[in-house]
């Protein structure tokens, strides 16, 4: 009953706080297409509502964003009153945000549910998600085609079609040819990679779901040895100062055969202006040896609405607008972004504008989690921590096993009694 | 006499009601957020919820959890990162300093455009950093810099080199924008006090047919040096504050971490503010410690000159 009542009340607020216009300030991301799709779907809904809506650019390094968010939320700041969160951060600032609940009225039912599950805490649904993420492999079909290789199954496959790819390309006259790509810079990217490399060898993640520290085993040094050893061979050396877009920069521009990526650079790779334009092909990251298995860091993007907001019914009717099927559908098509809707990856319209949406469907589904939920608010400690270790052994500063040696030592004292 | 002192009585008061707004402003500014620093290093202060911190005492800088030591004298992280940024300060303020003094040689010379050279010279130490820091990080790219590119013209190397993104590089590559950046503002200052040398020490070198190399050394060094320890102490404490150019240019990993960088990972990255507040109190004493032996050092020197 009392439920009931709150409901309608918040409903009857709702319907009130629509009817005077109101400004809304919202954070998006500037990678790829990002921040002119945000612009369209957010211009579309103020369109719609009769309110303005005014974009708020934030840094591309996925922890310098969380850095500023964190400055504006923990002053209180209404400055932005819609906020995109990484799949990470629930944990980490779940404090600042309202449950979004009463305004879905049902909606995340549609959504994959280990993405609902990783956004409702305490019983709070803090966030709505908005687009999925998993890493994919990029490579180049008419490079394969002409040295006679087929996409390869596991990352040793990789690694000799990469070698025997840049080798050819160097004879033919690109000095600047390199093998593969990925994102090497001492970041959270590098987690991500890090952990696809390590769970496709059945290395763990790190942390595993019941708390313990996984991470110093033997298949977990292989897949980091097998990695160090592209550094300079197949990969260039700046790879280790790399992140999302310097990685699309050197393979978007032809001067790459593989890349690991996220799937926006999809669209992007097949732009009317982009010289590898129907020359590409995506699969599955590639398995740890014959034994492994295919995998992909699970990241993704979530609109969540800050308590400090003024305007926070205006601002949840503009998530739920943002996260809605049609505008998921819309961003699907012109920029790639995976939607949360399971019934989206069965979309012809979809399907046809990205076609691996329907072939990797497992593997978004699939996709291994960063140990975020487990690890709480010590999450970014912990990922630093791994992040620096693989740096170190990528560089060739150290050992493989030595790092993770010491990486188990140092994720025990950041966890000492309890995550 | 009783008249005297009543009149530097006046004086004392009006002096201290002139100079009371500033010290006012002082301690807002500079004052408070120090004390509060200070003080939120000694509790278990959380970004996520500022009020909820406790009092901790010492336990940020050195604790005994089990028997297990903990807290930042023990971190080696904070060590590696303090080594980082001694080194880049040595290393800069030294090369700095050479080449500093040999730009305002140059400039000290009489030749025509003088000023407009002059002028010129300062452009780098104008632009802010963070804009010729990721200016520079387009320069050394490589992929696309062109440095790489000039060099490899120049068969100087023979594939690019990833000069940010290798350890044993990056901290050059910081070294040199650093060098780039600053050398005009030292050459400003040691320009000025060349400029202010007499005249008759060299005429008389001059008509002794005393090598150049050797009055540099036995008369301009000398006449120079006071100000040329306040350049470098000038200098020295702003490379040991370095984060900006560190963190715009490198992979930001262990191997590049300074000081400020430690700490502001601590309090914005893991949202410790208790132990990023140590870390920054550290930061503090460290270099108030080195200012003090710098200047105590200095001012030895400087006495023996005197004599």
């Amino acid at each position: 009953m009392f439920r009931r009542l709150l409901l309608a009340a918040t409903a009857t607020i709702a319907m009130t706080g629509l009817a005077h216009a109101a400004e809304i300030g919202i954070s998006c991301g500037a990678v790829g297409q990002e921040l002119a799709l945000c612009k369209e779907g957010a211009e579309a809904w103020a369109k719609k509502t009769g309110n303005s809506v005014k974009i708020i650019s934030t840094p591309n390094d996925t922890n310098e964003r969380l850095a500023l968010y964190q400055q504006l939320l923990s002053a209180g700041a209404g400055d932005i009153d819609v906020f995109q969160v990484d799949v990470i951060w629930p944990g980490i600032l779940g404090n600042h945000f309202i449950d979004l609940a009463p305004y879905s009225k049902g909606a995340e039912k549609a959504h994959f549910p280990a993405i609902i599950d990783n956004n409702t805490i305490d019983g709070k649904l803090l966030a709505m998600p908005w687009f999925t993420d998993a890493g994919v492999l990029y490579y180049r079909k008419d490079l394969l085609e002409k040295y006679g290789l087929q996409p390869p199954a596991t990352w040793q496959e990789l690694t000799e079609a990469a070698t025997k790819i840049q080798d050819g390309e160097r004879k033919a006259g690109n000095d600047k040819f390199f093998g593969f790509v990925f994102q090497g810079r001492a970041y959270e990217g590098l987690t991500c990679d890090a952990l696809e490399w390590i769970d496709s060898f059945g290395g763990g993640a790190i942390v595993d779901g019941a708390g313990k520290i996984t991470i110093n085993n033997p298949k977990a040094v292989e897949a980091l040895t097998l990695a160090a050893s592209w550094i300079g061979k197949i990969t260039p050396d700046g790879v280790l100062n790399y992140g999302e877009e310097e990685a699309r920069g050197v393979f978007q521009s032809g001067n790459a055969a593989f890349m690991r990526n996220w799937p926006y650079a999809w669209s992007l790779a097949n732009n009317a202006d982009s010289p590898i334009k129907d020359k590409v092909g995506v699969s599955a990251l590639p398995k740890g040896g014959a034994d492994g298995k295919n995998t992909g860091t699970l990241g993704g993007w979530q609109l969540a609405v800050s308590k400090y907001s003024k305007n926070q019914d205006a601002a949840a009717d503009l998530v739920m607008y943002l996260t809605s099927k049609e505008e998921q559908k819309r961003r699907a098509i012109a920029g790639s972004y995976n939607p949360t809707i399971a019934a989206l990856y069965e979309d012809p319209d979809v399907l046809k504008a990205v076609p691996f949406f329907g072939s990797l469907k497992a593997t978004f589904t699939s996709a291994v989690a960063r140990p975020s939920k487990i690890t709480g608010d010590k999450y970014n400690k912990v990922s630093n921590a791994f992040w620096n270790a693989v740096h170190t052994v990528l560089s060739g500063k150290a050992q493989a096993d030595a790092s993770l040696a010491s990486l188990d030592g140092e994720l025990k004292r950041i966890k000492r009694n309890k995550w | 006499m009783a008249n005297r002192s009543e009149l530097t009585r006046a004086k004392l008061r009006s002096a201290w009601l002139f100079l009371a707004p500033m010290l006012v402003v002082l301690a807002l500014v500079a004052g408070w957020p120090l004390i509060r620093t200070i003080w939120l290093g000694f509790t278990d202060a959380n970004l996520s919820d500022l009020s909820k911190a406790e009092f901790v005492g010492f336990d940020n800088y050195l604790a005994n959890y089990d028997g297990e030591w903990a807290g930042l004298l023990v971190e080696p992280l904070w060590w590696r990162a303090v080594y980082n940024t001694i080194w880049f300060a040595v290393v800069s303020v030294v090369l700095e300093t050479i080449l500093g003094t040999i730009v305002a040689l140059v400039l000290n010379a009489d030749f025509k455009g003088r000023a407009l050279v002059r002028a010129a010279v300062l452009v780098p130490w104008a632009i802010p950093t963070i804009v010729s820091a990721k200016m520079w990080g387009w320069m050394l790219h490589d992929q696309f810099g062109v440095i790489n590119d000039l060099l490899m013209r120049l068969h100087v190397i023979s594939s690019p080199v990833a000069w940010t993104a290798n350890a044993d590089t990056a901290m050059w590559a910081v070294v040199m924008v650093d060098v780039w950046k600053t050398t005009p503002f030292m050459a400003l200052l040691i320009l000025a006090a060349l400029q202010m040398l007499p005249s008759d020490c060299y005429e008389a070198a001059k008509v002794d047919g005393v090598h150049p190399v050797k009055v540099f050394f036995r008369v301009t060094l000398p006449l120079i040096r006071p100000a040329l320890m306040v350049a470098v102490i000038f200098r020295a404490l702003d490379a040991l504050r370095i984060f900006d150019l560190i963190y715009v240019l490198t992979s930001n990993s262990r191997d590049t971490i300074s000081m400020s960088g430690y700490a502001r990972q601590q309090l914005v990255d893991f949202q410790e503010v208790g132990i990023g507040s140590a870390a920054a109190t550290l930061l503090f004493v460290i270099i108030a410690i080195i200012t003090a032996v710098a200047l105590t050092a200095g001012k030895v020197r400087l006495s023996e000159e005197a004599r």
